[in-house]
């Protein structure tokens, strides 16, 4: 019944792609992709560099994670924040990572922020865009804090600051009424969990929290829920079914035996 | 994804979780199978539930009984819940471009018995929650079901109350899922397994008043 069983060896496989095709004619239509909708945005600051995203992870209309992490780890000095398919942006960053971290005990050297821009927009333009993962990708490296938006066809752009996704216009407002050159710590954390409130809050695809990541020559902090402004209120009542509501045909249990250690045979 | 119908809801109680689907198995509106399988065992404590596209979780049941046979042999030990997680979201981003129509959940107990849940969309995207997962034709019904029914730290016999009632009342509202329903709940001791006595009807019964 099942086909022959093989290792998978890694890397794409097409092998559905005609029996998917057939099965749309035949009115099996594909789920949707879980879609990061997303503000993802990055600011330059004195001594680095700051990034921020929200939290919201849609399934077409409906909100599939209220609390998802799209800054993903690239290196100890390197984050990046993914909107678009979710899927293709955590695992093209994984690989990307991983890539770098391979590099990395090869040169034994710290990452320059232009090494994983160039890994991943190689890798995006190879797949001509199919790969649906748009970057903002943001460190600090022997060249000082850097910020580059990567698009999912491969083009990249080195700037100041940066926002992508559908809440990026709202996010952008903020920018480009608030940002100035050599702002501090704090002022940059401000305007990034300002820039990411407004896509929250004017963006259908975007909500929940706020997650900032400020990354600074010698350190980084990943702030997880920096700014919480969608928090559920106390449900004003308990909907608790008593015990023995639900009918139930069969039941069955089965006991985990504990398996402990034996002892040598006790040859006495 | 909706050829032939099916949901999976997943919870988080106190020390437990729990799994349920219905056993329906559907070609479009015709019911084929009162008793078909959505959920399988991983390992002792970790189940995976597979709603979707009915040939594929046919195949990807198979597929992960064997990777998973695999892991334990040459690992020697009990596979985590979040490795099996994270084994199927690679299977799935495999056929990224020609993806099988599933959109799995797993549920179960870690190796120091915290409890773990999650989904995933059809190419892999893994959705870590704290509360529950729910996935299938049904699940924009389980959706509201659970976000009114669910609530923190419930003791494994008010969680089997809890997920059985969120199941049953949002399959009768989907004309794709229904007919029976299987609960698992897995607590540090045991598995408890049950069959649900639900409404065994069909969409046209529903319309031709």
């Amino acid at each position: 019944m099942a086909p022959q069983q093989v290792k998978p060896v890694g890397g794409f496989s097409f092998e559905n792609y005609t029996r998917n095709a057939v099965l749309e004619t035949k009115g099996a239509k594909p789920p949707k992709a879980t879609s990061t909708g997303t503000t993802i945005v990055g600011v330059i600051y004195d001594k680095g560099v700051c990034l921020g995203a929200d939290t919201r992870a849609t399934e077409g209309p409906i909100v599939a994670d209220k609390n998802c992490e799209k800054i993903h780890y690239l290196a100890p000095n390197l984050y990046c924040c993914g909107a678009g398919t979710a899927a293709d942006t955590e695992f093209t960053t994984n690989s990307i990572s991983s890539q770098l971290e391979l590099h990395r005990l090869s040169t034994g050297r710290k990452t320059r922020v232009v090494t994983a821009m160039t890994l991943l927009k190689q890798m995006l333009f190879r797949y001509q865009g199919h790969i649906g993962a748009a970057l903002v990708l943001g460190g600090y490296d022997i060249n000082g804090p850097q910020l580059y938006t990567i698009y999912p066809h491969g083009s990249t752009d080195k700037l100041p600051y940066v926002t992508m996704g559908s809440g990026s216009l709202a996010a952008m407002s903020v920018f480009e009424s608030k940002w100035k050159p050599n702002l501090t710590r704090e002022e940059a954390i401000a305007i990034v969990s300002e820039a990411i409130e407004a896509g929250i809050f004017n963006d259908l695809g975007s909500g929940s929290n706020v997650d900032v990541c400020v990354i600074e020559e010698n350190s980084t902090d990943y702030l997880r829920n920096h700014v919480r402004p969608n928090e559920r209120a106390v449900k004003e009542q308990s909907y608790r079914y008593p015990r023995g509501t639900t009918a139930i045909l069969k039941e069955s249990i089965r006991n985990f035996v504990d398996v402990v250690e034996g002892d040598a045979m006790d040859m006495s | 994804m909706e050829y032939n119908g099916g949901s999976v809801v997943a919870m988080v109680g106190k020390n437990c979780v729990a799994i349920a689907s219905d056993k329906r198995l559907g070609q479009q509106f015709m019911t084929v199978s009162t008793n078909f399988q959505k959920i399988f065992p991983a390992s002792e404590k970790t189940y995976i539930g597979l709603p979707g596209l009915a040939t594929d979780v046919l195949t990807l049941s198979e597929r992960f009984r064997f990777n998973i046979n695999m892991y334990n042999m040459e690992e020697e030990r009990d596979i985590e819940p979040k490795t099996v997680a994270h084994m199927i979201s690679s299977t799935l981003y495999q056929r990224r471009f020609g993806p099988y129509f599933v959109e799995p959940v797993v549920a179960g107990l870690s190796k120091d018995n915290t409890p773990f849940i999650c989904a995933m969309d059809l190419i892999g995207c893994i959705n870590f929650a704290k509360d529950f997962v729910v996935s299938g034709t049904a699940s924009q019904n389980l959706y509201g079901m659970c976000e009114s029914l669910w609530e923190p730290d419930l003791e494994p016999e008010d969680l089997f109350e809890t997920i059985s009632q969120a199941l049953l009342n949002a399959q009768d509202r989907d004309a794709l899922s229904g007919w029976g329903a299987v609960v698992h709940i897995i607590t540090p001791d045991k598995v408890i397994t049950r069959s649900l006595k639900s409404r065994q009807v069909s969409k046209e019964t529903y319309c031709g008043d």
